[in-house]
């Protein structure tokens, strides 16, 4: 059955919305990356929630003028409308008070959306215009999705994409350094109203199939999912592309699977496996890879304090370091050394005498910088120079143990 | 008399406004109701290294923002080569305060300074060889080519300041703002960026600098502006830089660092 579905053969009706769902994904991961970029991710939330009374409003309005009042068009014209104003709201808020961002979204988003809210209540009580499911656009709803409506989202995707595409570049340098951007004549405000106009065109686009509430979430965890396994922008705005359309794709197909299950939080929680398992696998910023170099780092600590002990006849106590120097074979079983164990302490001492020459000799500036207690004296400096410090120190000193 | 008044309506009344590499005429600059600064007048000369001098607060970063319109000045004007600003951006390279960037952002090094080619490679120009060439070849006059494919988190302090540094050269400005680019950088950046600064004077260029170290003045540079929200004083550092400007600078706001460094720069 899943395996259906994700080849795409569970009919006409799933196949459009796992394909429109894929196409939202990518839209909303590459946008959202520039956003989470310029540490605006909360603002998607005041966004989202603020074209609620856009969709109430549209809807009363179509109806008043004798029309159907369902028509998607005419529901995303009045939310992308209301978002906007949410939008004006909320950035005359946070220049023109005290109010900090955090503050105002929080303002904005709950008074739009308690409006909405009392908006569709009004909605409900009208006896024209087919109102049932007008609350679907609150978590989506893909039963019964048209062509049309997959056009729409399929359009205003690439639309969003092309735009996204022709200011990368200013967008970025603003993201990394606005007063830069500034200097260099570029409008920072400017960029920025387009950067949330494009976070509000992915929102009405995925008004229909994750809803206003949960669209938050494919413009935010994908980047971050994105983030931890690239150090370059441009690399993480694709992988989030990728990562959203992989969720909106999977979850959708997901959600065609059995009759009931919601399609907005199935992409969802499948945007978020991605992002557990980026959180932990991902090679250089994952949890377990922070906690393998932490346990690394330790055990080098402990064995070389451990040979230098060693080296200076003094006894050790602690656990782990005898546990490490048994397993390394550089100790027996009743803690005294072995031959290869004195070898090293012998080493690991000279090396700290090596150091301590290098570390006062100022031509040697560049690779005392480098001394942090564990560092192999020659992976900084030439055999040729070793020598030459050994010349100063004078002849090798032996293991007192 | 007469030949003032034949002047008169005439730009060459001000000749400065028209050659200088950065002139500046009554600037005002307020946060809220408090100017940062008040009504400034500064004529940078060219081919020459400016220092701008000041107590914490007293508006130099602000006065330099201002120049850049980074900030909106509540009134004056300023005048680059005798153009408006905007038309003019091309030729100014501005090295801000390194505390002013998240170092965490997913960039790399040359990346950093591919930014400062961000007129040149437009909208949708794609990076070629050269552009890359040249972002190598910044990295290197300020000794951080090796580090050109690290994330810009895993430099220190001082090597992120270089890297700004290059950035700015990048560009090939004529004019160079920096913002107290010698804050907190160990001894070897300090080294490298003012013989990169010295180097660009020898070409000709002009080179504006936020400075706070005062025993560095003498050696460094070539004229100082003093400023404390209003402007003290302007012009070569033998004449300007003395006991009576610094005091009239700093009041009794100096630090005894301060003053320590003060009795050394001045003997």
């Amino acid at each position: 059955m899943l395996a259906e579905a994700l080849l795409l053969g569970l009919g006409y009706n799933a196949t459009l919305v796992t394909v429109g769902a894929a196409l939202l994904g990518i839209a909303a991961g590459i946008t959202g990356t520039f956003l989470f970029l310029r540490k605006r991710a909360l603002v998607s939330d005041a966004i989202s929630h603020s074209t609620l009374p856009g969709v109430g409003l549209a809807f009363i309005l179509m109806v008043a003028f004798g029309g159907e009042g369902r028509n998607l068009i005419g529901l995303m014209a009045g939310s992308a409308l209301s978002a906007w104003a949410g939008l004006l709201c909320l950035g005359w808020l946070v220049r023109n008070t005290r109010l900090a961002e955090d503050a105002a979204i929080g303002a904005v988003l709950s008074v739009f959306f308690g409006f909405g809210i009392v908006l569709l209540t009004v909605i409900q009580t009208m006896s024209s215009g087919r109102q049932a499911g007008l609350e679907s656009f609150l978590l989506g709803s893909t039963t019964g999705m048209l062509w049309n409506d997959a056009v729409v989202i399929a359009t205003g995707g690439a639309l969003v994409l092309a735009v996204v595409a022709l200011l990368h570049r200013p967008m970025t340098l603003v993201a990394f350094d606005p007063e830069y951007a500034a200097a260099r004549g570029v409008d920072t405000h400017r960029i920025d109203l387009a950067m949330m106009g494009l976070v509000m065109a992915v929102t009405v686009i995925g008004l229909k199939i994750v809803g206003l509430i949960l669209i938050v979430a494919l413009l935010i965890i994908p980047p971050v999912a994105a983030r931890f396994w690239s150090e370059r922008a441009g690399t993480v705005a694709l992988l989030a592309g990728a990562m959203g359309g992989i969720a909106g794709y999977v979850g959708a197909a997901v959600s065609a699977t059995a009759p009931k299950l919601p399609t907005g939080p199935i992409i969802v929680l499948t945007a978020f496996a991605l992002f557990a398992v980026s959180l932990f696998l991902a090679p250089s910023r994952g949890v377990l890879a922070a906690l393998l170099r932490h346990l690394w780092f330790q055990r080098r600590v402990h064995l070389r304090q451990g040979l230098l002990a060693l080296a200076q006849g003094q006894p050790i106590y602690e656990r782990l370091t005898l546990r490490l120097l048994r397993r390394a074979g550089l100790v027996r079983s009743d803690g005294v050394a072995t031959e290869a164990g004195r070898a090293r302490a012998a080493k690991a001492l000279r090396d700290e005498k090596r150091w301590e020459v290098v570390r006062r000799d100022l031509a040697h500036e560049a690779a005392a910088a480098l001394y942090d207690g564990l560092r192999d004296i020659e992976t900084v400096l030439t055999a040729d120079q070793i020598a030459e410090i050994d010349r100063q120190i004078g002849p090798p000193t032996g293991v007192t143990a | 008399m007469l030949e003032l008044a034949s002047n008169k309506g005439e730009r060459s009344a001000d000749p400065a406004l028209d050659t200088s590499p950065l002139a500046i005429r009554g600037l005002t600059v307020s946060y809220g109701q408090k100017p940062a600064v008040f009504s400034v007048d500064m004529t940078v000369r060219p081919g020459r290294m400016t220092a701008i001098i000041g107590p914490n607060g007293a508006g130099k970063s602000t006065l330099l923002k201002a120049a850049l319109g980074i900030v909106k000045p509540l009134s004056g004007q300023v005048r680059v080569f005798g153009q408006p600003l905007d038309a003019m951006r091309a030729r100014i390279a501005y090295v801000p305060q390194r505390a002013s960037v998240d170092w965490d952002f997913p960039t790399r090094v040359i990346d950093v300074v591919m930014m400062g080619l961000y007129r040149e490679l437009g909208l949708l120009g794609r990076v070629l060889g050269r552009h890359r060439a040249r972002a190598l070849d910044c990295l290197d006059r300020v000794g951080m080519k090796d580090f050109a494919l690290r994330q810009i988190g895993q430099l220190s302090g001082g090597q992120q300041q270089r890297v700004f540094l290059a950035r700015a050269l990048a560009q090939g400005a004529d004019l160079y703002l920096l913002d107290e680019p010698f804050a907190g950088v160990d001894a070897a950046t300090e080294k490298a960026i003012i013989s990169v600064l010295k180097g660009l004077r020898a070409e000709g260029k002009t080179v504006v600098v936020v400075h706070h170290d005062l025993a560095t003045v003498r050696d460094y540079f070539d004229d100082v502006f003093l400023i404390a929200t209003r402007k003290v004083a302007e012009g070569p550092v033998e004449t300007t830089f003395t006991a009576e400007t610094l005091q009239a600078t700093y009041g009794g706001r100096l630090a005894t660092a301060q003053v320590d460094q003060l009795s050394q720069a001045l003997g």
